[in-house]
């Protein structure tokens, strides 16, 4: 008794068992190896608060000699420049956003959950057709979409821009390959307590499902974002962020800093959520876990 | 009672059964409905418009006009650039798709390696080029002058004398893109790998160490590898996905088309018969090609997933 009791205390700090220099060494590596990534990011970065004399110093500086905001003011006041006040796209984007997230949550996580764990009449052609979706990928589906959404008269609307948004194979996909982990033991458990599959699905299933669907916010987040409002939606009061700040970025005086300046901006609000959604995955780990 | 009643009936009976099944089921419809509507109405329906088009001659103008398998036949036997654009995709896709999803999962591994709060920054850095939307950098970073990094870099270090144009001269094209590939590759699939790794029960770890497990590698081969088969299958559907489909790549940062059609991929050349000579007839035919080496590989790689997970 005594003896497990000490290998269940060793192995539950998992540091105890293995040697601080393999992690030291891991650490060095994925440094070296994460400075090499971000550094087009950290370029791009320097260049937006880079003047435009700067740009062409050869031979090209890592860093900014006279740093300025002035890329990001160019944008900005490209962006003020249109008819519909710089807010409404604010609005647009974060709206378009949110709803996308949200519906794309509960419903893929309620398919995947009525996917992964239930026998019905066609549960196995709709698995197949999920995979097989993600694998037809055809320029003719986006005029074949715009022909359906103008049938239903969705053509300059904010319905446009977010009902197709919704229903995501790769997040279904990926809720489903997660949720199918969890032992069928416990959903029988449920069962047997009287609870119904839609209890079981939300109160049991979800609540262990915690670093899946912090994944799929960050996914979801991040398409709906960049969603370019350019051939569904014509009217200036309908369009998003993304198709407003590229055309600023076309348009301005030194295109190469305020693309990046763009770039810049339209980057933050998805590494904010990344941090947010990762950070849950992280705390959620530290006390709870599938139990068979 | 004959052969023949026992059949009919049986048949019957099956229907009856059916329905029954589904009756009993029908809490399953209900919470699979929401996302169905969307689904078949945005996605499923324009796929089955979408199937037909191959075998027309459409320029989005005029009603599409059934011409057989002209296309297809024109695709295989006359199209050069076609056939260049197939060795171009086998390429590109045999470079990014294994080095990157080997990758993928290394560095999700080695990751988890670390103490919980730098996990998070780690994950960041490798997964944010695939949030950026960065090609503006790469084209400076890879300039042909002497302001490009890349070549001011190499010349300061008198490793060459002039500037090379990565991004003209045909032998640098497609390995320029790859690299770009790769980096912004650390995406979808590493991140549901990262997930997979939270999802491991921790007293899968803890019985582990009770049954002898000592170093990190027995630990990955005999308790990590064999509960991450969701997460891995997830992570090679992605990566068939962006290996065989990438094109934008290429279109933004070798220009279109690329020098001597070096970085053609399928996908560009879909691009170039539907968005640029509007035969969507053709470009339509070229996809559903497409499709079908995709299909072909998932086949393939999931059954070569399933015979070592389980």
């Amino acid at each position: 008794m005594a003896q497990v009791n000490t290998a269940r205390l060793r192995a539950s700090n998992r540091q105890a068992g293995r040697k601080i220099g393999g992690t030291a060494a891991i650490f060095i590596f994925l440094t070296l190896l994460g400075l090499f990534m971000l550094m087009p990011i950290y370029l791009t970065v320097i260049m937006s608060i880079k003047p435009v004399e700067e740009l062409f110093i050869f031979p090209p500086k890592m860093y900014a000699i006279r740093p300025t905001l002035d890329n990001f003011r160019e944008m900005f006041s490209v962006l003020h420049q249109n008819r519909v006040p710089f807010s409404r796209y604010v609005f647009n984007s974060l709206f378009v956003t949110v709803t996308v997230t949200a519906a794309q949550c509960v419903f893929s996580s309620m398919a995947a959950f009525v996917l992964a764990k239930c026998r019905f009449p066609g549960s196995r052609v709709i698995n197949g057709i999920i995979v097989i979706s993600l694998l037809y990928q055809s320029n003719v589906i986006y005029i074949m979409q715009y022909i359906v959404m103008a049938k239903l008269h969705m053509i300059d609307t904010y319905a446009a821009l977010i009902f197709p948004a919704i229903a995501s194979p790769m997040g279904l996909f990926l809720m489903r390959q997660s949720i199918g982990q969890v032992p069928d033991s416990m959903i029988e458990a449920a069962k047997v307590d009287g609870a119904g599959l839609f209890r079981i699905c939300w109160q049991i299933v979800m609540p262990n499902q915690k670093p899946a669907l912090m994944t799929l916010i960050i996914f979801a987040f991040q398409a709906a974002w960049n969603i370019q409002a350019g051939s569904v939606v014509f009217q200036e009061q309908y369009k998003t962020l993304p198709t407003v700040v590229s055309q600023a970025a076309s348009a301005g005086l030194a295109r190469a800093g305020v693309a990046m300046a763009a770039a810049v901006f339209m980057l933050v609000p998805p590494i904010v959520i990344f941090m947010l959604a990762q950070r849950q995955v992280i705390e959620t780990m530290a006390h709870s876990g599938i139990k068979e | 009672m004959s052969a023949g009643d026992i059949g009919k009936r049986s048949k019957k009976e099956e229907r009856h059964m059916l329905w029954q099944s589904v009756k009993k089921n029908k809490v399953c419809y209900l919470m699979l409905a929401p996302f169905m509507i969307f689904f078949v109405v945005f996605t499923i329906v324009p796929v089955i418009m979408s199937l037909p088009m191959g075998f027309t001659d459409f320029n989005m103008v005029q009603p599409p006009e059934f011409v057989g398998l002209s296309n297809y036949t024109t695709l295989f036997l006359s199209d050069k650039i076609f056939i260049r654009s197939i060795r171009v995709t086998i390429v590109f896709a045999l470079f990014t798709g294994p080095v990157s999803y080997v990758l993928c999962f290394l560095l999700a591994w080695l990751i988890n390696e670390l103490p919980p709060k730098l996990r998070t920054v780690f994950t960041l850095i490798f997964y944010a080029p695939s949030m950026a939307n960065v090609y503006t950098v790469w084209q400076l970073i890879f300039s042909g002058d002497m302001n490009g990094y890349i070549n001011s870099f190499l010349m300061n270090a008198g490793l060459i004398n002039s500037p090379i144009q990565w991004l003209t001269d045909g032998n640098y094209v497609l390995g320029a893109t790859i690299v770009v590939q790769l980096w912004i590759s650390l995406g979808a699939g590493f991140l549901a790998l990262r997930a997979g790794f939270q999802n491991i029960d921790r007293t899968m770890y803890e019985a582990g160490a009770i049954e002898g497990i000592r170093t990190r590698w027995q630990e990955l081969v005999y308790i990590v590898i064999p509960s991450m088969g969701p997460q891995l299958m997830f992570a090679a559907v992605m990566q068939i996905v962006s290996s065989f489909t990438a094109g934008t790549v290429a279109q933004n940062l070798v220009g279109f088309p690329s020098t001597d059609y070096k970085a053609h991929t399928i996908m560009t050349h879909a691009y170039d018969y539907g968005w640029v000579r509007y035969e969507m007839g053709y470009a339509a035919a070229i996809c559903m090609v497409l499709f079908i080496v995709m299909f072909a590989m998932n086949r393939l790689i999931s059954r070569i997933l399933s015979r070592y997970m389980d």
